[in-house]
């Protein structure tokens, strides 16, 4: 029996291997690419190490506006996502009403809507109330598409902060705001933590939706202006492009490992998933 | 008019969830209707002063555009392969391996497939596009063990992009099958196992059945992602060469913004609007005896 356990391990453990390596082919590009002086479409040791494609790339033209673009987009959307989120799922967590059920269901159905199918409107309807092109315009946006998932997820972790530790603070008089914001989040502190990053991270890799609704180039967020090293430079200059990609990947991926250190692999599936 | 005092106090519980659901109607609600009526008119981009109602117009021409039914055809080849064989059955496989294999494989198998997942999509579209193009990493190792070399890129898009798909959406399969399978116990395994049935008879017998439920949401789940796949392919091929790799998604944008026809690529949307629909009413079906 245990020789038997062994060579399976054995089995599993060249099989996962193998997998990895192949997963791992296009990201091994990316990284040796950025510090290579030569580098071209395949996967090679670098002859040498050289940081000149960051030098090239870390200019406010190509990184920094872009970069800064994405942070605005994505913080302001994100903090509105979260108050929004918030706010909603305390009366939903809360008090019990014969809404609460279609009021999910329907938050629920739109979470799995293909919101890529809605752009081509989203732009008509902005260019109508004067948003297209507008920072604001598609903050809000933003927000509102990554609303229902947050609802949804923040919901759920509402739902393990116990009732009991508010109750004290409703017989002294506290409104359900001051215990929200004073018990609840406080002690929802990780589920916090995994909406903000989620809602982060899904609009700091949306290419979409900026693409859609911004049409000044210096508005462009990294998603959009990576484009920028085909289209207009001629030829494509495949290590800058790998040194922007790794610039451009480094703070999701960052946060992601963050978060999911703390709460374990499965974290955005806690909600979406298991219902 | 007055309120009960049990009304008002059920209307300012309520009050938290204005700012989200004003959000949500103004944003979401708003253009899926706006969505459903202009797919009935002929709006267009250039000089949209005027559009009339064309009622079924922009639909019929639809059906019988083989540039459109091209694009149905491609984005149900692009989700049967890439969602429903290999980011599903991938994600399964990775899931119920790591379960046997060591630690450390383990983790760096998870680390690969998950950091392919996070990554921004564009990136992971020029990364993909790096390795299928000619010249790329893939084209060097066919050349390395002397077997016809191709520009996938150009010779079977659809495959490449597909491709593309499951490396970068297997990560969630693989989180949602290992949930799936910690959550059987260990018993019925060991129990099959003194029986005597071998690893492919415990899986179809007793692994499968049980995380069938896990196995539905998945599906379903994976579909409705891929059927919205947009920056992957426009990075990868634009669609092209020709329309050989233009699904849906794709199709919806050339029409509105290229050929500036909003109404028609409108119509197209409301379609896979419809579709992404039905499959999200399955969802919750499925998800109805749990909530």
């Amino acid at each position: 029996m245990p020789r038997n356990r062994t060579s399976r391990r054995l089995a599993a453990d060249t099989a996962l291997l193998v997998v990895a390596v192949a997963f791992a082919l296009p990201l091994a590009w990316v990284v040796l690419s950025a510090v290579d002086p030569h580098a071209n479409l395949r996967v090679r040791i670098p002859d040498g190490l050289t940081w000149d494609n960051f030098h090239a790339v870390l200019t406010p033209d190509i990184t920094y506006t872009p970069l800064l673009n994405s942070l605005v987009l994505c913080g302001g959307g994100t903090a509105l996502t979260v108050v929004c989120a918030a706010l909603a799922a305390y009366p939903l967590s809360r008090f019990h009403s014969r809404l609460n059920r279609p009021f999910l269901l329907a938050i629920l159905f739109a979470t799995s809507l293909p919101i890529t199918a809605i752009m081509v409107p989203v732009y008509a309807l902005f260019v109508r109330v004067n948003l297209i092109d507008t920072l604001q315009g598609t903050i809000l946006f933003f927000a509102a598409s990554q609303l229902p998932f947050a609802i949804w997820l923040m919901k759920n972790f509402m739902d393990g902060v116990p009732k009991e530790l508010e109750e004290a603070a409703w017989t002294d008089g506290a409104s359900s705001l001051q215990s929200l914001v004073r018990i609840v989040l406080p002690l929802m502190g990780p589920g916090l933590a995994v909406v903000t990053v989620f809602s982060f991270v899904m609009m700091w890799g949306n290419f979409f939706v900026p693409f859609m609704l911004l049409l000044t180039p210096d508005q462009m967020p990294a998603s959009v202006s990576i484009n920028d090293f085909f289209g207009n430079r001629g030829m494509v200059a495949y290590g800058q492009l790998a040194a922007f990609s790794v610039i451009y990947s480094t703070p999701v991926i960052l946060l992601y490992v963050l978060v999911a250190r703390r709460l374990g692999g499965g974290f955005a599936l806690g909600g979406a998933v298991k219902g | 008019m007055r309120r009960s005092p049990g009304q008002a106090r059920r209307f300012a519980r309520a009050f938290p969830l204005t700012p989200a659901v004003v959000l949500i109607l103004l944003f979401l609600a708003g253009p899926i209707a706006y969505c459903v009526y202009i797919a009935f008119t002929d709006l267009q981009l250039t000089g949209q002063a005027h559009s009339s109602f064309v009622g079924f117009d922009n639909f019929r021409r639809a059906f019988r555009d083989s540039e459109f039914l091209n694009a149905v055809w491609l984005t149900l080849v692009f989700t049967v392969l890439s969602a429903l064989v290999g980011q599903n059955t991938l994600g399964l496989a990775l899931a119920a391996l790591m379960k046997r294999a060591s630690k450390p494989v383990r983790t760096l198998t998870g680390g690969v497939v998950v950091t392919a997942w996070v990554l921004p999509e564009v990136v992971a579209g020029f990364l993909l596009y790096a390795f299928f193009r000619r010249e790329g990493t893939l084209d060097a190792i066919l050349a390395w063990l002397h077997l016809p070399r191709q520009n996938w890129l150009f010779t079977l898009p659809i495959l490449a992009v597909s491709f593309a798909n499951v490396w970068r959406g297997t990560a969630f399969s693989v989180l949602v099958y290992s949930a799936a399978l910690d959550e059987i116990p260990a018993e019925i395994t060991e129990a099959a196992e003194v029986d005597g049935a071998g690893g492919w008879r415990r899986m179809w017998h007793i692994t499968l059945p049980m995380i069938r439920r896990s196995i539905a949401t998945n599906l379903m789940l994976n579909t409705l992602q891929t059927l919205s796949v947009f920056g992957l392919i426009w990075v990868m091929t634009r669609g092209g060469p020709g329309n050989k790799s233009q699904t849906l998604p794709l199709f919806m944008y050339e029409q509105a913004f290229q050929n500036s026809m909003i109404g028609y690529g409108t119509a197209v949307a409301l379609l896979l609007l419809l579709v992404g629909s039905l499959f999200s009413v399955v969802y919750l079906r499925l998800l109805r005896t749990e909530v």
